[in-house]
């Protein structure tokens, strides 16, 4: 086998993060609440 | 199609209002450039989607606890984010660098074990044996002071006072010791090493 000295350039054109990531983030925005009372403020995660 | 035509300060705006389709367009419209960004910086898939990850959560937690203030635009802001993250990333793998087994590389070129060899304890313990009998060589008030300084960790204060003199002569008294030592070693060509 031949030895590849090349590397592999690193920042191809259509770099996208995964589609699971995407999904995670915007099930967490749904579920996400913040409340704020006074000067707290409170992060509510629903189920 | 038609979102596109929405700018991003009023998806930002309509977001904080509670229409969260409003993100997904947001995330749909600026992925590729924030995680080519990252992607950049880090070089590997799995850390990046981490940072991805961790950025766009600051982002939802900031609009929705309506501290986001639209000075400027949002995609700078967000690759702020993103950019302090990569940053937190480098610091905290330079603290703690990770290393991998290769061919080249072993491990076991950097780490070290520090603690004795059983050849190394044996020597060690042959070593106190041979200092203890220099020591009964010394004449009696040296070997006084030193073996109460040194076995047995007395201050020169509690020496001088245990054995009656100024801690000046106890000290004195050390000074000698251990020059008479020296001397006994290099007369005898003792040598203590481990």
């Amino acid at each position: 086998m031949a030895k590849i000295y090349s590397k592999k350039a690193l920042a191809s054109k259509d770099l996208k993060p995964k589609k699971e990531v995407v999904s995670f983030l915007l099930s967490y925005s749904q579920a996400l609440k913040v409340v704020k009372i006074d000067n707290n403020s409170f992060e509510i995660i629903a189920n | 199609m038609a979102d596109l035509h929405i700018p991003d300060a009023l998806l930002v705006k309509n977001y904080v209002e509670g229409n969260e389709n409003a993100l997904a367009t947001l995330i749909k419209r600026h992925e590729s450039k924030i995680y080519g960004f990252i992607y950049s910086k880090i070089a590997d898939r799995d850390v990046s989607n981490d940072i991805f990850q961790d950025t766009f959560i600051k982002v939802i937690k900031t609009l929705k606890s309506n501290c986001y203030n639209e000075e400027g635009k949002f995609l700078p802001w967000v690759m702020r984010i993103s950019h302090n993250l990569i940053v937190d990333h480098f610091r905290k793998t330079k603290k703690m660098p990770m290393y991998r087994e290769t061919e080249e590389f072993s491990i076991f070129s950097i780490m070290s074990d520090d603690s004795l060899t059983i050849e190394g304890k044996m020597i060690l313990d042959q070593v106190e044996v041979d200092l203890k009998k220099l020591i009964q060589e010394l004449p009696e008030d040296q070997k006084e002071v030193l073996v109460m300084r040194m076995y047995q960790d007395m201050s020169f204060k509690e020496i001088s006072e245990l054995t009656g003199v100024s801690i000046n002569t106890a000290l004195g008294r050390m000074r000698y010791a251990l020059m008479n030592l020296r001397k006994i070693i290099d007369k005898h060509q003792i040598i203590l090493t481990n």
